[in-house]
């Protein structure tokens, strides 16, 4: 069974691979429907993974007397309450979308507020967690761009050759970034071509 | 047909075969291969090993990607970091615990988690609520990891896939409960925040050798020979093109 289920992982893949680099050739009729079963699959795996979630490991923190079972039992009635009103709105409708988002939003919106200040404070803390050079420079280049992306040297567009030094550094995290992101699609590449010949699975069946 | 295209596939065929071969070549051979040092990925192979000998737990976290989008291979190095560790820990009393953001990825960590199992003869101490989803959207996947965290037995947790700046509530809470920290993402915004909040970060391709220095398998020494061509190989062409340029050639 597990060579089965390997050959059809291969096959898929290879399939959708060579339909995206040669899209004038007949494999397109195959790679579409595959390509939409993947997203069917997926959309069926969230389900099972939400009811899972919420009827399974929620559930049983309820049942268990677990310590934080009141949070469970919120949960489990919020999707209750949730799943009832998209039945009866409809999940489209401006009365269901106001409903879900009137609740969702400000929260969202206090906690990434709350992150804010909560980065800062570590950022802070940097030095004491990287007692190397790599974290020295970090810290240094962080305050280093703070300074220049604030506005207080703009009075530096008046001297030439001031205004074409900033120019440059102005690159700087450009070109390392491009350099992660280079790294970054190597490292999918390989990941990539690991799992489509099968030496890495994280389908065992 | 696009050139890019043509070159793009060139480099798949050539990356792909070259290693094939490489694997089989490794696999006649004997010896150990030796890797460049990350002292992070060294710090949690022993905090691994810790957390099978004071019995606490090893947390994975996914990250809150999606299984079709073209930025998963870094949850699915995830996974498979995750299955070494399940192996690793597979004489602890607290086998690992997974969580992610995506259904997709929920159910291949429990495939996962119930492979390790099996292959370590612990299939009694498996459960499938090891490896679930904690959240669809990033804020509430973080939440729901956050409660996994704050578990007395966790003291372990590696944070790999693709994560957003909400990540740094992951790691902070890791670090000030005095958990061992190891994170990495391919995204550039989490990685900058898991500089600023975590100890051990991996950073870049980092991420994706992670399974090779867990596991010393020939197909991931082969993949990693191979990414270090590809990497010099577009070094070399990134310098040459840039000269050209100066040159008013290009």
């Amino acid at each position: 069974m597990r060579t089965v289920n390997f050959l059809i992982a291969v096959v898929a893949g290879l399939i959708v691979l060579l339909g995206y680099f040669f899209p004038g050739l007949e494999l397109a009729v195959i790679r579409k429907p595959l390509l939409d079963w993947a997203v069917t699959l997926s959309g069926v795996a969230g389900l099972v993974a939400i009811l899972n979630l919420v009827f399974h490991v929620h559930w049983k923190r309820v049942h268990d007397n677990h310590p934080r079972k009141l949070y469970s039992a919120v949960l489990i009635l919020a999707f209750l309450l949730t799943v009832a009103a998209g039945v009866f709105l409809d999940p489209a409708s401006a009365g269901f979308q106001k409903l879900v988002t009137r609740v969702q939003v400000p929260i969202e919106s206090s906690l990434m507020a709350v992150l804010a200040i909560t980065l800062v404070f570590a950022s802070l803390k940097i030095l004491q967690r990287h007692r190397n050079w790599m974290g020295f420079l970090f810290f240094l280049s962080v305050v280093f761009f703070l300074v220049l992306n604030s506005g207080v040297l703009a009075f530096t567009a008046e001297i030439p050759i001031l205004r074409d030094l900033l120019s440059a550094f102005h690159q700087v995290p450009v070109a390392g970034a491009r350099g992660m992101l280079l790294g970054i699609a190597l490292g999918s590449l390989v990941t990539g071509i690991r799992i489509l010949t099968g030496s890495e699975k994280p389908y065992n069946g | 047909m696009k050139t890019e295209l043509i070159l793009g596939f060139l480099v798949v065929l050539l990356a792909a075969v070259w290693m094939i071969l490489l694997s089989l070549r490794k696999q006649r051979g004997a010896g150990q291969a030796v890797f460049r040092r990350i002292p992070a990925i060294a710090r949690l192979r022993g905090a691994v090993g810790l957390s099978v000998e004071d019995g606490s737990r090893v947390h994975v976290s996914l990250g809150n990607g999606d299984l079709n989008d073209a930025a998963n291979p870094s949850a699915l190095a995830g996974l498979d970091a995750l299955h070494r560790v399940g192996q690793l820990s597979a004489t602890s009393d607290q086998p690992p615990v997974c969580t992610s953001g995506n259904g997709g990825f929920a159910v291949l960590s429990k495939d996962v988690l119930s492979q390790a199992a099996r292959e370590t003869n612990t299939l009694d101490a498996y459960d499938p609520d090891h490896g679930y989803l904690s959240g669809v959207t990033p804020l509430a996947y973080t939440l729901g990891a956050m409660e996994v965290m704050s578990e007395p037995g966790v003291k372990t947790n590696v944070f790999t896939g693709s994560f957003g700046p909400e990540a740094g509530f992951l790691t902070t809470a890791s670090e000030e409960r005095g958990a061992f920290t190891l994170a990495g993402s391919e995204s550039i915004i989490a990685q900058s925040v898991f500089m600023a909040t975590a100890r051990d970060v991996i950073l870049g391709e980092e991420l994706y050798v992670l399974p090779a220095y867990l596991v010393q398998r020939a197909s991931y020494i082969a993949s990693l020979k191979v990414q270090d061509f590809l990497r010099i190989l577009l070094g070399g062409a990134l310098v040459i093109g840039a000269l050209l340029k100066l040159a008013g050639i290009l």
